[in-house]
């Protein structure tokens, strides 16, 4: 279903098959790696980053938008809403209704607190319901949780916080235990063996799936527990300012209503921020493979109190988003379909790369595969490689796609594409927020109390680059962590008097800083409203 | 000039170039959408849509961000359905026929019109695995029901008033956390870390210098 233009390529794909699936490119050295990113991935692009002159990380570059946003004024101001009535008074609030956020919420509830989720859009809208491929887990015979360490502290060039890693990698198989007796049905053998796979990156095949619906059969099964247990979800409801109280411990947050904009106080002796990624923020005008709330709200509100961030210069393109048709352009082609045998394939019909390497590294050498070398294919939406997805059928056996990625069938067959029979179209694809706010190992911010931070808002567990995998269980493993924390911490809590001083605070630095903008945060949604008047 | 169609969001027209999607062409109109936007990938079921083209009879739907407009169309958005979901606890239930009897006893109301399976937006065969269910038999109507994003448009066309996602999601629960064959390794493992197995291990990890982790990693064997 590929027009004229396509076909001359197609046909070098074709002809290079059997011999493709049969190449076993090498792996690159640590400095052809270290070469290939300064020169080529987006994150070591200078002057698409810019300093911050105010707040916790002042003197620290973040992308351009982010910086915008975290320097922005505030929604509303410190006099607009009663503090001393609040709407709800609750033990946990959890901000953000994701994998991490249900997570929390279901052990916070589990201690006994009494918890409540505010979620800017229905609870499930999140990234996590989007992860396709799968939850990483050292459980197989010849796997660590010592292997599984090297693998993700290396992967995220040596930066993360060890004792994050530590938490990540040996409560994993916990996680995947708690899930299944929540019942999230994981690929199995008929002996109950899971079904394991590589990711990039990784040195043992720990990544386990429920086909490629990975994250939406764990975000479902939570949710569903969540109802389950009668815990509060407020929806269409987004914080846009966490409330402190008079000792400076988080102690709330002001809500707003998303389609009426009421204005509502949440009283809380612990404050979960779970709300995830910032995709929607099109840093450096790349497409993105995430949910439409995915606005970096959580680092805005725990920045603005005063909390700190790290590496929230580092992103992850996604080495595969959907190039082509533009219907799909930057939705997610899940690592998955590399692990089971898929090989990136450039104009010429050449394997130009082993097809595994971590995301960082696949997604630089697609960038320079398609600019300086020239080889890749245009697209209406820019130049794009192929991924050759008919090898998996080979490679598996015919029926192969259909039981282990009907998703991406699905996606591409809406469009004419079969992929059992045509490659498809990839380019680099904005997915994940690496950095966030910083937090102790026992998921508490490590600058505000009482203030917890959950799943992809949190930096410093995966370093400076994600492996596939890490971050459904980091949601899940950070998640459980924040809301156990946060239920037996709210025990011992007395709030203050609640106060908002610190709005006018922020709004003074911004004006001692000389900054001038007219932008609000957090941004809550993308805006991509045609101007009809214009 | 991009090539356009006419469209009725809500029965009012709208000119919009042809390679949209739904959802696309409703803020090409001039729409910012809050409701009825999720993903935006086919996934979260937030953009169930229902829709006939001008002239047909046929009453279709489908997601908003999943597919193209057409000359014609007249759209309406079903950004919420209230479907009935039941509260269970997951270790009380139990894997019998008699779970479905109690939490769902609609499903024995259905009349076979088939409107579930034709109405799906991810083409289940949304009657087949309700039949399953009926039967009590959760394997079959998991694994039927696997794809479901449980945006509802089923439950919007059934005359027996079934809640088919609801009914669903709980058979895989059941299947998941009962009927799969139970994870030997993964229980091994939960209790080797339980134990301290690797505590000695990740404590050198933990204090390592920098440059010999590196040296770890970068001579690590890799698994074919």
């Amino acid at each position: 279903m590929y027009s004229e233009k396509f076909q001359k390529s197609l046909a070098a794909v074709e002809a290079a098959r059997e011999a493709n699936i049969a190449l076993e490119p090498r792996r690159m050295t640590a400095q052809e790696k270290t070469d290939l990113l300064a020169a080529y991935h987006p994150d070591y692009k200078q002057d698409e980053f810019e300093v911050l002159q105010i707040g916790p990380n002042k003197g620290d570059k973040v992308p351009k938008e982010l910086a915008k946003t975290l320097q922005a004024h505030s929604r509303i101001t410190a006099d607009c809403v009663d503090l001393e009535t609040p709407d709800y008074d609750v033990d946990v609030l959890v901000i953000g209704g994701g994998g991490a956020g249900a997570s929390a919420a279901i052990e916070a509830h589990e201690s006994g607190a009494n918890v409540m989720i505010v979620t800017k859009l229905r609870i499930g809208d999140a990234n996590t319901m989007m992860a396709e491929g799968g939850i990483q887990a050292a459980d197989k015979p010849n796997d660590s949780p010592a292997i599984h360490f090297v693998d993700a502290f290396g992967g995220g060039h040596f930066a993360a916080k060890r004792e994050l890693v530590q938490r990540l990698v040996c409560e994993a198989p916990e996680a995947i235990q708690w899930l299944s007796e929540l019942g999230v049905e994981f690929d199995k053998t008929e002996d109950g063996t899971m079904v394991t796979t590589h990711g990039g990156g990784t040195s043992r095949k720990r990544m386990h799936a429920a086909k490629d619906y990975s994250g939406a059969e764990i975000m479902r099964t939570l949710r569903d527990e969540v109802l389950n247990r009668n815990i509060p979800v407020v929806d269409f409801t987004s914080a846009i300012e966490l409330i402190l109280d008079e000792n400076g411990n988080a102690a709330g947050a002001v809500l707003m209503n998303m389609e009426t904009k009421e204005l509502l106080v949440a009283r809380a002796k612990t404050v979960i921020i779970a709300t995830g990624g910032a995709g929607r923020m099109h840093y450096q005008g790349f497409p993105t493979s995430n949910h439409y709330g995915a606005t970096a709200d959580g680092l805005v509100l725990g920045y603005r109190v005063g909390a700190k961030l790290l590496y929230a210069e580092t992103l992850q393109y996604h080495p595969t988003g959907a190039a082509y048709p533009e219907q799909i352009f930057g939705a997610l082609v899940t690592e998955k379909v590399r692990s089971l045998g898929a090989k990136l394939i450039n104009a010429n019909g050449e394997a130009f790369m082993r097809p595994l390497e971590s995301r960082d590294v696949s997604a630089a050498s697609i960038i320079r595969e398609c600019s300086t070398r020239g080889n890749g294919i245009e697209t209406d939406n820019g130049l794009a490689v192929w991924l050759d997805t008919p090898m998996i059928e080979k490679i598996g056996g015919e029926g192969t796609i259909e039981k282990r990625i009907p998703a991406m069938m699905r996606m591409f067959g809406k469009y004419g594409i079969d992929i059992r029979k045509e490659p498809i179209l990839v380019y680099p694809t904005l997915h994940y927020q690496n950095g966030g706010l910083d937090i102790t190992r026992d998921g508490m911010t490590t600058n505000v109390k009482n203030l917890f931070v959950a799943g992809e808002a949190v930096g410093g567990i995966h370093g400076k680059n994600r492996l596939m995998g890490n971050s459904l269980l980091d949601i899940i493993v950070f998640g459980r962590i924040a809301g156990k924390s946060a239920g037996a911490t709210c025990k011992n809590v007395t709030v203050g008097k609640l106060t908002l001083d610190h709005i006018n605070a922020f709004e003074k630095e911004i004006a001692d800083a000389g900054i001038e903008t007219d932008a609000v945060s957090p941004k809550l949604l993308p805006d991509y409203t045609r101007n009809v008047n214009a | 000039m991009e090539n356009m169609v006419n469209i009725y969001l809500f029965g009012k027209k709208y000119s919009v170039p042809e390679n949209l999607t739904i959802m696309c062409a409703m803020e090409y109109a001039g729409y910012q959408l809050v409701r009825g936007c999720g993903c935006r990938n086919g996934f979260c079921g937030a953009c169930a849509t229902i829709y006939r083209i001008k002239g047909e009879t046929e009453l279709k739907s489908c997601l908003a961000c999943q597919t193209k407009v057409e000359e014609g169309m007249y759209v309406a958005t079903l950004p919420f359905f209230p479907l009935v979901k039941q509260v269970y606890d997951m270790n009380k239930v139990t894997p019998s026929e008699a779970v479905m009897m109690q939490l769902y006893p609609e499903i024995y109301a259905c009349v076979g019109c088939n409107a579930c399976t034709k109405a799906c937006t991810q083409d289940l065969n949304v009657m087949q695995y309700i039949a399953y269910a009926q039967r009590g038999d959760f394997e079959k109507c998991a694994e039927e029901s696997f794809d479901c994003v449980m945006c509802g448009v089923c439950s919007s066309r059934c005359p027996a008033g079934i809640s088919h996602p609801q009914v669903a999601m709980l058979a895989r629960r059941i299947n998941g956390k009962y009927l799969a064959p139970k994870c030997d390794h993964l229980e091994d493992r939960v209790q080797e870390i339980n134990n301290g197995t690797f505590t000695e291990l990740i404590e050198a990890l933990m204090q390592k210098p920098i440059e010999e982790m590196k040296e770890l990693y970068n001579n690590r064997d890799i698994e074919k």
